[in-house]
């Protein structure tokens, strides 16, 4: 069964015929073009593909677009603005947040959640926000520091 | 810390009001990509009309293969081929001489989950429906999933020329090992048990097979470390000419060795897209990476040591069981660094090794972060402390009683010009407050420690051609734009920004007139790759020395165009000027100069290994040899909650000796996930298997550690700088990993007396132990009373 699906991604109205069974991975990823969102494991395991969701972070591996009517749709291809970077990419490119960079889109969106609904959030509060986004490379230490420094925080 | 004989550390001098590119913490120069989502991985490449290829796997873990019947998945509407062993009978490995693996099972399977045959079919569901209706006729054989039963008497060989399933047995003895423990004030043994460990990068495998039937020629995009072993593999097993074969490497995440050999996925893809004629692109799911393997292997050690009453070691004794799985792969490398790098951490003047790697029927063993040298040093180091508190020693004043004075020479033949390990241990001393707090720590806190180290690439690669080891060039253009065109594999790692570092340096340029071009197989130099952390030392040096030929080419340009001598030249980057005088050129206008004769420049430089470092004249000798050893030292806090058998990592403080830190950002982060992924592997990691069944094929249950256990990591760079090094760099990406699970085991038995001989440290395992000594000290009691 198809049906149409009306959505927002990165603020640009879309249309599409989708699959019931279609999920917003794969939407994002096959239909909208926009590859910045990560496939990292089978399923709800590594936080690679979040995306936030009328502002709130999900899996877009766990969700299917035929929820998302009417949603608004943020991937990390939304983020910077007239091809300048937001605080956070910033922030993450300067202090080596990202190394291979495989977690980083997933990374940045759920940090990105969390700093709009606190912009300064305790260390605690940081590692609580992420704790569902793995990365096998930086050992956290330079992620916490970047969002730490996005916030204004000083390190 | 370096030896007055060898103080020679080249510092290119910069012009005046230039900032040095060396030694600036500079952010990766693809790193935008990264964050913006632009960077495109290899499931990320766009593939118009690319059909789908998926894999069938054995479901067997040891079986004789009778027949695959394909027929009906050929029938099947949309689908363009099937393949099987039938379509590609060339085994293939890494080591030339030990090449015993198919990409598709050829008449035996060895491991569940074993590639057998392969379809690409217009879209996943057809695929999928197509891999349905293949039919297996396998006859199961009898199936070892330990080291043990694998050896055992009778047990059916997995392979025809490896009796006993031993695939190589190592016995090294070097010094008088009986005389060094005849002379010992205290000898003790002791036996560990190592879980199996992987990977587990956070990009699943994939790769997309381009086939061109008109021209016969294939180009092969995957997520690999080693794009040429990946070429020369492809031309092995599909029996093409190299030069009929283009590999590329787009982003890639991660890899910590995984992929540091020629995978089957690999080679499938390749198969797939000539069967069909056309493109096809291979998505391994996250279960599939898992079944791909090549982590560390389950590893037991018997290891004895001799101390004197001051703590110097006098010998040392270590047997190594490993079960390296159903194929070769890197496993006699891996057996071989187990035993070698017993050596050139300390002085250790006799020392017997005894190694055995054992085939199994569980998925292939190979290279992963710290290759062979991760569970020997937690080992050695778990001894060294129990043997120094036996003995009233600080554990950092047992390891300085050991310490190395360089150059020096290991009695296996290893040489070592650089040593920073004092500097180490005093600076991670001073920042944990050892002295102040050891001993004085609430109830259930510890404080451990241990040292580690790592070679900067192996100074024979195992691809042995006589050729360099590594080459650069450089293309500098009308625009003045230079092009730094190398084969190292940027995975992650920042080998890219790290060679435009050494170029700019040298040029005394800014970084922005520099683009790097990596690992095109048709644009850039073959490069042996991203493994055994080769890239720093020595495609830095071929980058040097590239750099160093264009800067001549360069001042010779402008001496012409001023008329002077090259020797009154100055170079300043961006001009260039008439040493005492204020004439003066522009960059532009050089090049112009340089570019008036010879149109387009390229350059180049190349590196290869003094002979001195290539290791002892014995076989397997060369494992284990390198150019420049990297050192380090760390001190972990833990929390121990003994009702829990939970242990949280307080804190860490670790320094690492790289010789020179080219990018101390990227240096920085290297040594911490370094340190964070030997956690890993110290408190939660280990792969399971039923009957050879993966139990833990995901990120859930493969328990890597989340942010929110993950401690704070203070870091401190050391630099020892290595004559042999660029600008005086060493590694950085591995030689800290090891330390911490002696550090963390030394940390736990610093709170709680108890010495874990068997990693992971669990809470199941802990809680175990820990039961078990209470219930000892209740016999105890009662036996007293």
């Amino acid at each position: 069964m198809k049906r149409i699906v009306a959505l927002t991604v990165n603020e640009h109205a879309r249309e599409d015929a989708v699959a019931d069974s279609l999920l917003l991975l794969d939407y994002l990823r096959e239909q909208a073009e926009l590859t910045g969102t990560k496939r990292g494991c089978d399923g709800g395991e590594c936080g690679a593909c979040t995306v936030l969701v009328d502002g709130e972070p999900v899996l877009a591996c766990l969700t299917l677009v035929a929820r998302c009517e009417g949603k608004r749709i943020e991937t990390i291809e939304g983020l910077a603005s007239n091809g300048r970077l937001s605080a956070l990419q910033a922030a993450f490119h300067e202090r080596l947040g990202t190394q291979c960079g495989f977690c980083t889109p997933g990374m940045i969106m759920a940090a990105e959640a969390l700093l709009r609904q606190h912009p300064a959030p305790t260390e605690a509060e940081i590692r609580a926000a992420l704790a569902g986004n793995l990365c096998r490379c930086t050992g956290y230490v330079k992620i916490i520091e970047s969002v730490q420094a996005a916030a204004g925080i000083a390190t | 810390m370096n030896d007055p004989a060898h103080p020679v550390v080249e510092r290119v001098p910069a012009g005046e009001g230039h900032a040095h590119a060396v030694g600036v913490r500079q952010p990766l120069i693809d790193g935008v990509e990264k964050v913006t989502g632009r960077a495109r991985y290899t499931a990320d490449l766009g593939a118009p009309g690319a059909l789908v290829g998926v894999i069938l796997r054995s479901p067997v873990a040891h079986g004789e293969i009778h027949e695959i019947d394909v027929e009906a998945a050929r029938a099947l509407p949309g689908v363009r081929a099937v393949i099987t062993g039938d379509d590609c009978d060339v085994a293939y490995g890494v080591i030339p001489v030990a090449q015993n693996e198919f990409p598709l099972a050829c008449g035996r399977v060895r491991y569940r989950g074993e590639p057998i045959a392969a379809v690409a079919a217009d879209d996943e569901a057809t695929a999928r429906a197509a891999l349905e209706l293949i039919h297996l006729d396998i006859e199961p054989l009898p199936a070892y999933f330990d080291a043990a039963s694998a050896r055992a008497a009778g047990a059916t060989p997995l392979h025809p020329n490896k009796a006993g399933n031993i695939e190589r047995e190592v016995d090294h003895t070097f010094g008088d090992v009986e005389g060094g423990f005849a002379a010992a004030d205290l000898v003790r043994e002791e036996t560990f048990r190592y879980a199996e460990v992987t990977h587990a990068m956070m990009e699943p495998n994939a790769a997309l097979a381009e086939y061109d039937p008109e021209r016969g020629r294939l180009t092969l995009h995957s997520v690999t470390q080693v794009p040429y072993y990946v070429h020369l593999a492809l031309a092995r097993c599909l029996r093409m000419d190299e030069s009929k074969i283009r590999v590329v490497k787009p982003f890639v995440g991660g890899g910590f060795g995984h992929r540091t050999e020629t995978l089957n996925f690999e080679i499938v893809a390749a198969l797939l897209a000539r069967a069909a004629g056309a493109a096809v692109k291979v998505e391994l799911s996250r279960e599939e990476t898992f079944l791909t393997h090549r982590g560390r292997p389950e590893t037991e050690i018997r290891l004895k040591l001799g101390l004197t009453k001051s703590g110097e070691i006098t010998a040392a004794d270590c047997e190594v069981v490993q079960r390296g799985g159903g194929y070769a792969g890197y496993g006699l490398v891996t057996i071989l660094y187990a035993g070698a790098l017993l050596h050139a951490l300390y002085r250790l003047p006799a020392c017997r090794y005894h190694g055995l790697r054992v085939y199994s029927n569980t998925p292939p063993n190979g290279a992963m972060r710290g290759h062979g040298s991760v569970d020997v040093r937690h080992a050695f180091e778990s001894t060294l402390d129990r043997m120094a508190a036996e003995l009233g020693l600080d554990p950092f004043a047992v390891r300085r009683a050991n310490l190395l004075r360089v150059p020096h020479r290991t009695i296996n033949d290893l040489q070592v010009n650089s040593y920073g390990l004092g500097e180490c241990l005093d600076v991670v001393e001073r920042a944990s407050g050892w002295c102040e707090r050891r001993g004085r720590l609430p109830p259930g806190r510890g404080l451990g420690m241990a040292c580690s180290h790592y070679v900067s690439g192996s100074a024979k690669p195992v691809h042995w051609t006589g050729e360099p080891h590594a080459v650069v060039n450089l293309k500098l253009d009308f625009d003045g734009g230079i092009t730094i065109l190398t084969g190292a594999a940027d995975i992650g790692q920042g080998s890219s920004t790290l060679l435009a570092q050494t170029v700019a340096e040298v040029l005394a340029l800014p970084l922005h007139w520099i683009t790097v071009v990596a690992n095109d197989s048709v644009v850039t130099p073959k490069d042996n790759g991203s493994y055994s952390s080769r890239v720093s030392f020595m495609v830095g040096n071929a980058a040097l020395g590239a750099a160093r030929e264009l800067r001549r080419v360069l001042v010779g340009a402008a001496a012409r165009k001023l008329e002077v001598a090259v020797a009154d030249v100055d170079c300043h980057g961006e001009t260039y000027g008439v040493a005492g005088t204020d004439r003066a050129l522009g960059y532009k206008d050089v090049v112009a100069a340089a570019l008036e004769d010879a149109g387009t420049l390229t350059v180049k430089g190349v590196w290869s290994t003094p002979p001195e470092t290539h290791g002892g004249r014995f076989k397997g000798g060369a494992v284990g040899s390198t150019a420049g050893f990297s050192y380090a030292a760390q001190v972990v806090e833990v929390d121990v909650d003994e009702d829990t058998g939970m242990v949280r990592v307080v804190r860490v403080w670790v320094a690492h000796d790289c010789g020179r830190a080219i990018n101390p950002l990227a240096v920085e982060g290297q040594i911490q996930g370094s340190v964070w992924m030997g956690m890993g592997q110290a408190l939660s990691e280990e792969t399971q298997y039923h009957e050879g069944l993966p139990l833990r094929a995901n990120l859930l249950d493969y328990r890597v550690p989340t942010i929110v256990e993950s401690p704070p990591i203070d870091t401190f760079i050391v630099e020892a700088p290595d004559p042999n090094g660029p600008f005086g760099a060493k590694e950085a990406g591995e030689g800290s990993l090891s330390g911490f699970l002696p550090a963390l085991t030394n940390a736990i038995a610093d709170a709680t007396g108890l010495r874990l001989t068997e990693l992971p440290a669990s809470p199941d395992r802990l809680l175990d132990a820990l039961t078990a000594r209470r219930r000892a000290e209740r016999v105890r009691r009662a036996t007293r009373a």
